[in-house]
């Protein structure tokens, strides 16, 4: 089903290149989906037949430090113009890059650097002097996710499946969430803008899911940056997602997809402590409502095992949405570890169901 | 001190101040404005207003500190300011001037400088596997703590580099871009900030007659923990 404003939100179009790109990691995705960004390197990379490099001399953007009032944007627009010499020292002119809060630092240093010239005069300097390099802006700057979007017909053209609840053969629904640096901070710079982002809505409807438009769609999922790094202002987090769980349990959505690894990781592990906390769980029979990104969505359509790009590693059980999508699995593969070896299953926990 | 002088030589100020006519969208949109005591209008306004003991009162206290960074506020305020922009110059002007150990809130940027401060300068990211725990991160849960406790056999499995000098999830950074991160932290000031977090929180524990020390001391515990909140 396709929604009339989906042809307004086609309006908003940015410039995604089609080949060649540098691809720079998120300090969380892979810690907590340690296979995740594996799995999008496969898919455009081997699936799509695209050249995307995985430098190792890549480093954090410092987002995250920055965005918890840590570090000056001096050090933060430097280590940004490190992360381009070095793409430009590998031979790219793209830049793709992992994380939303990444995306957002990037299209801020970007910016600033046009509006006040003055500082890229500096970050030059203070790059040079520190290191000795220089650089040269990217020709095209997108998130990982734009990339999925830009080649999901193609992903579904070569997938196995489709969005369908294979039992009742109607469309699977999907909330969508995209962390708020993707568009809020330059709209112009997401799919969609930020009042209507499309960039994983666009995966649901060609993927033959029904979107979920409930009221809090657009709220943050509460990562804070500072809020949620400290124990004693974690609440803040954990209340934001809250607020979104129950707004859009009403439409008992079969899957929530996310963008952003911050927002992927909250909406995954707050629904085990508010099951812990409350004894509430927003998904069916006692278990959650699974949360996959969008290389992990695309690689179960493609057909890739679900315990080899890592869905055992998510705190809220993945089979619901197996099931329902119709993928066969071996559940005794789902904790083994290298050559098959075995390795005690995680704790079962007391409110939400995992197995 | 002119704090209002010293917040125009910040270009996030200049970015984030245009002209606010109080309208309170911004305060209506904010996740923060929402959960705490922390109202970006009534920041935007007081800044506006240019009254510097009234600013002060900002640097020194709580408020400044609660705000999450979503940015929701830029896409949302019908003159184009942005309440974040705002917010990021006072925190800083905060650190220059030493207020922040002045505020509850405020002395808590000595754990983060602890925690994700120092591994991005010795792991090259933020967020490092060997540093979460389910104490410091309980909401981690059981499949992080399965994880944590084979993450050789599992990462290997997942082919995550953990540790290796090659491409990958969660490699060693070479020594070439660990040189580059601190060299650059030493040119642009992020060594100096981490230094002055320290020497002023050192002091405050001191007053406040709390071991510190560094690492994870009792100081580190006091804030992370929020025995004092």
């Amino acid at each position: 089903m396709r929604y009339s404003r989906n042809e307004v939100w086609e309006t908003y179009q940015k410039e995604i290149a089609d080949n060649n790109f540098y691809f720079a990691r998120s300090c969380i995705r892979q810690n907590v989906l340690p296979a995740a960004e594996d799995l999008f390197l496969k898919i455009i990379g081997t699936d799509l037949g695209k050249n995307i490099y995985d430098d190792a001399r890549q480093t954090t953007c410092t987002g995250i430090a920055y965005h918890s009032g840590i570090i000056p944007f001096e050090t933060t627009m430097t280590v940004v113009a490190h992360l381009f010499a070095l793409m430009n020292e590998a031979g790219y002119e793209n830049y793709a890059c992992s994380c939303v809060t990444s995306f957002g630092i990037y299209s801020e240093v970007l910016e600033t650097w046009k509006h006040f010239p003055e500082k890229e005069k500096e970050a030059r300097e203070a790059l040079k002097k520190a290191t000795g390099k220089t650089f040269e802006i990217p020709k095209n700057l997108v998130h990982a996710s734009d990339l999925i979007y830009k080649f999901r017909k193609e992903i579904a053209n070569r997938s196995k499946y489709r969005l369908t609840d294979t039992t009742s053969g109607l469309p699977l629904k999907v909330v969508d969430h995209i962390g708020c640096h993707y568009a809020k901070i330059f709209p112009e710079k997401g799919i969609g803008g930020a009042e209507f982002p499309y960039v994983l809505a666009g995966l649901i409807d060609e993927w033959g899911g029904q979107q979920v438009d409930y009221p809090e769609r657009r709220h943050c999922c509460g990562f804070g940056f500072r809020q949620y790094l400290l124990k004693s202002n974690r609440g803040y987090s954990v209340a934001n997602s809250k607020k979104k769980f129950e707004s859009m349990k009403p439409y008992k959505p079969d899957l929530i997809i996310a963008n952003c690894p911050g927002c992927s990781f909250f909406l995954d592990r707050w629904q085990y402590v508010i099951a812990e906390m409350e004894n509430t769980t927003y998904g069916e029979n006692g278990y959650g409502i699974p949360v996959l990104t969008y290389e992990e969505l695309a690689g179960l359509l493609l057909g890739y095992d679900p315990w080899d790009i890592g869905l055992q590693t998510h705190q809220v059980a993945v089979e619901p949405i197996l099931d329902k999508l119709g993928i066969n699995y071996n559940p005794d593969m789902k904790y083994k570890g290298a050559g098959n070896s075995n390795t005690d299953s995680p704790e079962q926990p007391s409110s939400i169901k995992m197995f | 001190m002119d704090y209002v002088e010293e917040l125009k030589k910040d270009f996030r100020y200049i970015e984030g101040l245009n002209a606010c006519i109080n309208c309170g969208v911004c305060t209506a949109i904010c996740p923060a404005a929402e959960v705490s005591e922390y109202d970006p209008r009534q920041i935007v306004d007081t800044v506006q207003h240019a009254d510097n003991d009234e600013i002060e009162m900002l640097l020194k206290g709580d408020t400044i500190w609660y705000c999450g960074e979503c940015l929701s506020c830029k896409t949302r305020c019908p003159r184009g300011n942005t309440p974040c922009y705002i917010i990021q110059s006072l925190r800083s002007l905060s650190i220059e001037t030493g207020l922040f150990i002045e505020s509850i809130q405020g002395r808590k940027q000595l754990a983060l400088k602890r925690t994700i401060g120092e591994h991005m300068l010795k792991y090259g990211y933020c967020v490092y596997i060997d540093e979460i725990d389910t104490e410091m991160f309980p909401e981690q849960g059981p499949v992080w703590e399965w994880l944590r406790d084979n993450r050789e056999q599992i990462l290997t499995r997942l082919g995550a580099s953990y540790r290796q000098e090659k491409s990958g999830a969660l490699r060693k950074i070479p020594e070439e871009s660990m040189k580059a991160l601190q060299s650059i932290f030493d040119v642009t000031g992020a060594t100096e900030r981490f230094k002055k977090i320290e020497e002023l929180s050192e002091k405050k524990a001191r007053e406040m007659k709390i071991s510190f020390n560094s690492g994870k001391d009792d100081y580190f515990r006091h804030l992370y923990e929020g025995h004092n909140d």
